[in-house]
């Protein structure tokens, strides 16, 4: 700095070059928002490296810390164990859809419904967005473990978001919970559709808001919400959570409800990724 | 040269600790902002114009790991780097309080326009719910932690310039 500062330049020059080089930034990554994504995979493969070691630390402190409580042993057991559980209980949530299924809704559809044993495979979280704002984060695999952009991601049995941009070992996922986050999604008792949508405010409650329940829909609290047949991005009948404090527009046209997730978004460090994705049915409605 | 390292360094640091250590460090879902901390410290002592790097920098890090726009963290940063780089001239090497009153001052704005581009244009009118939310509490937070990091990057530039006296 002490030899840059003989060349002397003005600091005004400086900042008036460096906000024209931001502001045309954003202009070009606005218009050709795809031309960067090169930079920021080679950016991405360099910094999440470091993120995995240092989370590893990290995870290896807390687990020193725990062991002091727990012998080692039944700890590993332990997480090996609740593994299972969330896949087992998100089978049995599948068994019980069709059961549901079988019972009386059936009926209803023309076609068969197949609730089916989707292909996953699970990954680490990583690191989240540096900002408070945002409930983005980033998982430890990309496009070298087959992700795409739009795959779902569940953590124990319930959907905790979706993928919106793949990279070579990592990929970012936007969870349910985000400000930006729509789902459709549809109550397992009555298929009466629903949108499910993040919201900021709600957050801290661990809720979420259901919005544009049909106005006839006969339900109650603590149904059961599934992602719906007509969603272009989710795949259907994975559990989203429960409903509860139903509420009448003031159009008298629908009802509002909250929801609370099943899965926990504050203590988020493994999730399943299911590798299909939902084939696109291109004369649906547009809501993801 | 040594002092460019030092910088790249820290910038990484902060990143990486910052984003990856969020299940150890959050405290009602809410992060000291690092990069913040940095940048302010950095233009307090050094200047405009080693703010307004350092804060484009980390800036375009943010941006391009974590943005959809890139660019708009750079600037915000940037812009925060160089006004605090004007006080500069009150610099003084045994000063731990003003910075941090700068650090507070710098995370509120650093708020404010980010409620205002990425908030308020969606819609979200409700100002004084994330202000007593998000903004007041990351305020509290950073400026707990600038405490403690202030001193060490004073620290590390003292040594820094005293190297540099030498050479020259």
């Amino acid at each position: 700095m002490r030899r840059r500062a003989k060349i002397h330049i003005n600091p005004k020059h400086i900042l008036i070059g460096s906000v024209i080089l931001c502001i045309s930034l954003i202009i070009v990554s606005f218009r050709f928002g795809e031309q960067f994504a090169p930079v920021k995979s080679a950016v991405g493969t360099v910094v999440s490296p470091m993120q995995k070691g240092i989370n590893t630390v990290g995870s290896f402190i807390s687990d020193k810390l725990d062991t002091l409580a727990n012998i080692n042993e039944l700890l590993e057991e332990n997480e090996k164990l609740k593994e299972q559980v969330h896949i087992l209980s998100y089978e049995n949530k599948l068994l019980l859809q069709d059961k549901y299924e079988l019972d009386g809704l059936r009926k209803l559809y023309e076609l068969d419904q197949k609730f089916l044993d989707y292909p996953k495979v699970a990954a680490r979280v990583i690191s989240k967005d540096t900002n408070n704002w945002y409930n983005v984060f980033t998982i430890d695999k990309g496009t070298r473990d087959g992700l795409k952009v739009n795959m779902n991601v569940l953590a124990g049995n319930g959907l905790a978001g979706i993928i919106t941009e793949v990279y070579y070992n990592y990929s970012v996922v936007r969870s349910i919970i985000d400000d930006n986050s729509n789902v459709s999604g549809m109550f397992l008792k009555t298929s009466d559709t629903c949108i499910v949508r993040g919201d900021l405010k709600l957050m801290d409650e661990g809720k979420i808001r259901v919005e544009l329940i049909s106005k006839d829909a006969v339900i109650e609290d603590n149904y059961e919400v599934v992602t719906s047949h007509i969603s272009p991005n989710f795949l259907q009948g994975i559990l989203i959570g429960y409903v509860s404090d139903i509420k009448l527009d003031s159009s008298n046209m629908t009802k509002t409800a909250y929801l609370t997730p099943v899965v926990d978004f504050e203590r988020l460090e493994e999730v399943l990724i299911i590798t299909e994705l939902k084939e696109p049915l291109l004369k649906e409605p547009l809501i993801d | 040269m040594k002092r460019f390292i030092v910088y790249t360094l820290s910038i990484v640091i902060c990143f990486v600790l910052q984003s990856a250590m969020f299940h150890y460090i959050a405290l009602a879902n809410v992060m000291p902002n690092l990069l913040l901390i940095l940048v302010v410290s950095f233009a307090y002592m050094r200047g405009r114009i080693t703010g307004l790097f350092l804060g484009f920098f980390s800036g375009i890090l943010v941006d391009i790991i974590f943005g959809n726009v890139i660019g708009l963290y750079a600037l915000l940063y940037l812009l925060i780097g160089y006004f605090i780089g004007f006080t500069n001239r009150f610099y003084s090497n045994d000063d731990y309080t003003l910075p941090i009153i700068f650090v507070a001052v710098s995370d509120f704005i650093y708020g404010f326009f980010y409620y205002i581009f990425e908030f308020l244009l969606r819609g979200r009118l409700d100002f004084l719910f994330y202000l007593r939310r998000f903004i007041f509490p990351e305020i509290i937070y950073t400026v707990t932690v600038s405490v403690f990091l202030y001193k060490l990057l004073h620290m590390i530039n003292n040594r820094l310039n005293a190297r540099e006296n030498e050479e020259a």
